[in-house]
């Protein structure tokens, strides 16, 4: 292969990368800097913190972030200890209707709760669950991908070290907590990162439930503080808009390995 | 000897269904039983005050069938997932393949690529709105610089809808990338060798040796697209609503606004059972013709 086509091909890449990245880059740069210098492309204009402080005052950001927070780590609590019960019983466990139920669990990978939002809605108003924040995560607990995740991890636990902890006299439960969690660290770590990731940035359904600034999640409340109506200039926008992806950036920028890791592990459940 | 192992069998059942109960409850609560009401209730007519809800049968659907909006907004989403699918998997294809090759700033073409993927929805569109925006924006203010027309990309009906399909194509590709970068690093090298020894230029390997061993990854991504090109409608919200003269709208938004905005339950429902259907065709797709065991070992 000629060295000529192999720069153009890495032009082709690196120039697809800058243009990949270029919105990011324009929003980032607009942030720091007044509407007219970021709209006009005054490239010495000075840099400024202005956009931020103006976006600032204009929402309850910090409680949006403790919102989102709080909405993560429930959902991700529940998933864990929902995914982790489920996942072992299919994965270990010999009992009637196993298989039957089984499909029924994969058949909601189809069921994307993202289309039931009417009956969804319905149901979480029903159990008094509307405006809070278990209401934004519950219908996400008992993730059938989470299951099935859990259920691959746990196949792979040889059955020797089930039998060892068995002949020290551990119960079921037992065993699944000091071998079975253990080892199967990694596949927490990857679905932790896949559903923080999924859940800070989901937008229909928190909008749905959520009707007070005391539940409303970051994607929320930037959608609405950006909204058209409100007349809020670009920069503004930028930065609010950097402001709410920041801790989801930086940490994807530290650890980017084990994001892709874990994304990849996610998808080729 | 059998009574023990009865036992135990006894004593796995009760744990097993014990165990799955949690998970069962809520999938139930909020899966399960919401399909059925989901269908249930698209066979009734909208409860209002002077007409309580009665069974009508399929009447809803006839009515969705007979609104030019409906059919417009159907129109939309298959060509949103004609458009979306094919492009983003091409580009996916492009980058992995160029993510993998030895080039300088590999890491920064990488990270570049999936830089989207961990960004909400409606951040993309923020930053997206800085480009289409008329005059202000920047992709009229490139226009400019050859002389072309300043163009209100999101405010017209011809070019609404695709400026949501680059939004879409912008977040997805670098995540669709990723799995062929994985499935690229299990292609053996000595298939590279042997095809440089035979003489075969790099294009014959990439289209007799490299495509044709992605084919079950480009597969599930394909599945994926599907799946997304129903879901992924969170930039509606910010870019165009839907609009102008509902030329951007996509049915899932379309089953939002009937719900929440229109406030008409039958209808959206009705709708819903419709995307079901579709999604079990596409679940159907992954069951009988995906190569189960690259995905699923």
């Amino acid at each position: 292969m000629s060295g000529v086509s192999r720069h153009i091909e890495a032009a082709g890449a690196i120039l697809l990368a800058l243009i990949w990245i270029s919105p990011l880059l324009f929003a980032f740069w607009a942030a720091f800097h007044s509407t007219s210098d970021a709209v006009n492309f005054n490239v010495t204009a000075p840099w400024t913190l202005d956009n931020f402080r103006t976006a600032w005052d204009g929402a309850p950001w910090m409680r949006y972030f403790l919102n989102t927070f709080l909405l993560v780590t429930v959902v991700l609590i529940g998933q864990f200890i929902l995914t982790t019960l489920a996942g072992f019983a299919f994965a270990k466990l010999e009992f009637p209707g196993k298989n039957l139920v089984f499909i029924l669990v994969l058949m909601q990978l189809f069921i994307l709760p993202e289309v039931l939002i009417v009956e969804n809605y319905a149901m979480v108003s029903r159990l008094g669950l509307f405006d809070t924040i278990l209401g934004v995560g519950m219908p996400y607990m008992a993730s059938a991908f989470g299951i099935f995740l859990m259920r691959q991890s746990f196949k792979s636990v040889p059955i020797e070290l089930h039998e060892a902890a068995r002949i020290e006299g551990c119960g079921l439960l037992g065993i699944l907590w000091r071998v079975y969690v253990p080892l199967a660290k990694p596949t927490y770590l990857a679905y932790a990162l896949v559903s923080v990731s999924t859940h800070w940035n989901n937008f229909l359904w928190p909008l749905i439930v959520t009707n007070s600034p005391e539940t409303r999640p970051l994607t929320v409340g930037l959608s609405i503080f950006g909204a058209p109506e409100n007349g809020v200039d670009i920069s503004v926008i930028s930065a609010a808009t950097m402001m709410s992806v920041a801790p989801l950036l930086i940490a994807f920028l530290l650890f980017q390995r084990q994001f892709v890791q874990a994304f990849l592990r996610a998808g080729i459940k | 000897m059998s009574k023990q192992v009865n036992l135990e069998r006894r004593r796995q059942a009760i744990y097993g269904w014990l165990l799955l109960s949690p998970a069962a409850l809520l999938l139930s609560l909020f899966a399960f039983y919401p399909s059925v009401a989901t269908f249930w209730s698209s066979l009734f007519s909208k409860n209002t005050r002077r007409k309580p809800s009665e069974f009508i049968g399929s009447e809803n659907y006839a009515d969705l069938f007979a609104d030019p909006t409906f059919w417009l907004v159907v129109k939309n989403n298959l060509f949103y997932a004609a458009i979306t699918i094919p492009v983003s998997i091409a580009i996916a294809l492009a980058m992995a393949l160029w993510a993998n090759s030895k080039i300088p700033v590999r890491g920064f073409v990488r990270t570049a690529y999936f830089t989207p993927t961990v960004l909400p929805m409606i951040a993309a569109a923020n930053l997206w709105l800085f480009f289409y925006t008329p005059g202000l924006g920047v992709l009229d203010q490139i226009g400019a610089l050859f002389g072309l027309p300043s163009v209100n990309w999101l405010g017209q009906p011809e070019t609404a809808l695709w400026a949501v399909i680059i939004v879409t194509i912008w977040k997805e590709a670098g995540f669709f990338m990723i799995f062929y970068l994985a499935a690229l690093q299990t292609i053996p090298e000595d298939l590279k060798e042997a095809a440089d020894i035979e003489g075969a230029s790099r294009w014959t390997y990439l289209r007799r040796i490299v495509l044709p061993l992605l084919m079950p990854t480009t597969l599930f991504i394909m599945v994926n697209a599907m799946i997304n090109s129903v879901k992924l409608i969170d930039h509606l919200f910010i870019l165009t609503k839907g609009g102008p003269s509902d030329a951007s709208k996509l049915i899932l938004y379309y089953i939002w606004e009937m719900a929440f905005a229109f406030f008409d339950a039958p209808h959206a429902a009705a709708m819903t059972i419709l995307v079901l259907a579709v999604l079990c065709i596409v679940a159907a797709i992954q069951f009988f013709y995906l190569d189960r065991r690259t995905h699923y070992q």
